[in-house]
């Protein structure tokens, strides 16, 4: 239907949007790429000069590197864990006939709104808080001593904080996968007394896989990247620290942006690697 | 794929969803009457569910002491403006991408997307030298630009798959009847793409009021929105379980309102057009 004069105006009117996106893209980047090459302290002394290779050898070298990619593989798979494995749980129950099932809907959807300083703090002092959090009372109620999360536990808390906003994200995704599955063939595998484990296994899981590839490749993206709940619960400490979080701290607090640089390089090579999959299904549902 | 139960059936399956929703959603309805509080009453040990004293006065310590109106005034222009402009720019992109494709498109969609997953952390310091340089810094038009260019690659997306769902022999004919392009945009395109438009707008406005990673780190006291209010609580001597909570609440009401409309259009615009 396109005709000469219609494609060039197409042309035109994606360009706005095009030159953006790679200015956004190109201009950060090779800057970052160029600190990540430089002895560039801002607050000592400045540009120094050429580093070579040294900020790339001494991030990985330090001794905070290897805790902090421990530390986010452990959020990241945890939290992974909890909202694909829930997620399932509960979009084939609310996929199921059930009273009210627009407002329980509503109900879980609706951690994802909060936004993540509010759902930080929120669990931080009104349900971890070692002294009046609801956590503690519940604690002394059955007689133990209550639990200094975020010090004592700070992995498995922040790992709560965060399947908590992203457990509705795969919740809807999956609800929405599940909707489309076929119930004839469930009743027919049914009727052929196929047991309700089995059904699960050979036709509703298949059915979900892809849905399932996909939560778990966007909230890896988005987990990679978490920064407000770290930032205001524990600031890092406590064994908190993410590779992130890490970079964070390098390029801003102690101001060492070569070497944060290099942090951040590595950190968009990882994210490059989990986007080349989602990518890969993506562009599959475009053709 | 719904089927007929039992009412037994039917009865537990109920029970069990509402019992889960409830867990879920509780705390969020434990920081709203936490906030109707007295300070004594919600660090009180057995802590009180309902039978509080229900009191406003956190609501108005908050609103007179915080500044709160400049906070929420900035993050409504942030998300609104930083939503409006990439909607104007990515409403012709997405109109040219759906109704005259070429080889490229596909390759130029993909790699939209893939600039959304560039991690922030990774190009922060970058951003934060621009900002200075540019006087940018804790400014509203600052954040406005960049929360529109991180989202804009969403609001192509999303814009793109409404698109693509209007027939294209529609424009044909109206181009047939002697349409100008200018015309054909605005009084055959617009009015079919709207609800796709409002729902982008929608989820847009959303994501970008709960952006929490440049607000935080872009932003002093000028230009920070309710994120950095919130964050501003974490300090020890902030801590009143009835101050946040209220303050809390009055930076999640409008958007657990507005995200109710746009649940469907949620894995629309987060799974770009990857499930349906």
């Amino acid at each position: 239907m396109a005709t000469k004069a219609s494609r060039s105006a197409a042309r035109l009117m994606m360009a706005p949007a095009v030159i953006l996106l790679l200015g956004w893209m190109l201009v950060p980047l090779i800057m970052t790429l160029w600190f990540s090459f430089r002895v560039y302290l801002p607050l000592r002394g400045g540009d120094q000069g050429w580093a070579g290779f040294d900020n790339y050898i001494r991030f990985v070298t330090s001794s905070a590197f290897w805790p902090s990619v421990q530390t986010t593989l452990i959020i990241v798979i945890g939290v992974l864990a909890i909202t694909v494995i829930f997620g399932i749980l509960i979009a084939l129950l609310l996929d199921q006939p059930i009273w009210g099932q627009g407002v329980v809907r509503i109900l879980v959807i609706a951690p994802f709104f909060v936004m993540p300083t509010v759902s930080a703090l929120v669990w931080k002092n009104m349900f971890m808080d070692p002294v009046n959090g609801l956590f503690s009372h519940l604690w002394r109620f059955f007689g133990a001593e209550p639990v200094s999360w975020l010090s004592d536990a700070s992995l498995p808390s922040i790992i709560m904080i965060v399947s908590w906003q992203w457990l509705p994200f795969a919740t809807l995704i999956l609800l929405t996968a599940v909707q489309s599955l076929d119930s004839e063939q469930l009743e027919a595998a049914e009727m052929d007394g196929a047991p309700w484990h089995k059904r699960f296994w050979f036709l509703v899981l298949p059915h979900l896989s892809r849905a399932i590839t996909i939560v778990i490749l966007i909230q890896t993206i988005f987990l990679l990247a978490i920064f407000a709940e770290i930032f205001v619960t524990t600031g890092g400490a406590f064994g908190t620290r993410t590779l992130s979080y890490l970079i964070f701290q390098r390029v801003l607090e102690s101001q060492n942006v070569g070497l944060g640089s290099a942090g951040g390089v590595y950190a968009i090579i990882l994210a490059n690697i989990v986007a080349i999959f989602l990518m890969r299904i993506v562009g599959k549902n475009l053709d | 794929m719904a089927r007929s139960v039992t009412p037994r059936r039917k009865l537990l399956n109920t029970t069990a969803a509402w019992a889960i929703g409830l867990l879920i959603f509780f705390p969020i309805l434990w920081t709203i009457l936490t906030s109707f509080k007295t300070e004594a009453q919600a660090i009180a040990a057995p802590p009180i569910f309902l039978g509080f004293d229900w009191t406003l006065e956190n609501y108005r310590v908050v609103l007179e002491r915080s500044d709160y109106a400049r906070f929420l005034w900035n993050s409504i222009i942030i998300a609104g403006l930083s939503t409006l402009i990439g909607v104007a720019i990515a409403v012709p992109a997405a109109w040219s991408m759906a109704f005259v494709p070429s080889k490229r498109t596909k390759d130029i969609l993909l790699w939209m997307l893939s600039t959304k997953m560039l991690p922030a952390v990774g190009v922060l310091y970058p951003i934060y030298l621009l900002f200075i340089q540019l006087g940018l810094l804790d400014s509203r038009a600052g954040l406005v630009v960049v929360l529109m260019l991180i989202n804009l690659p969403i609001i192509v997306w999303m814009l793109y798959t409404y698109f693509k769902e209007i027939p294209g022999e529609i424009l044909e004919a109206a181009r047939m009847d002697g349409a100008t392009l200018p015309q054909e945009l605005l009084y055959v395109l617009t009015p079919m793409a709207i609800p796709g438009i409002a729902s982008t707008m929608l989820l847009n406005f959303i994501l970008a009021w709960n952006e929490a990673f440049w607000t935080l780190n872009l932003t002093a006291v000028n230009a920070a929105p309710l994120t950095a209010f919130i964050a501003s609580y974490s300090s020890p001597e902030g801590l009143f379980f009835a101050k946040l909570s209220a303050a809390s609440t009055m930076a999640i009401a409008p958007i657990l309102i507005l995200g109710w409309f746009s649940q469907k259009q949620l894995v629309r615009g987060l799974t770009f057009g990857a499930v349906k």
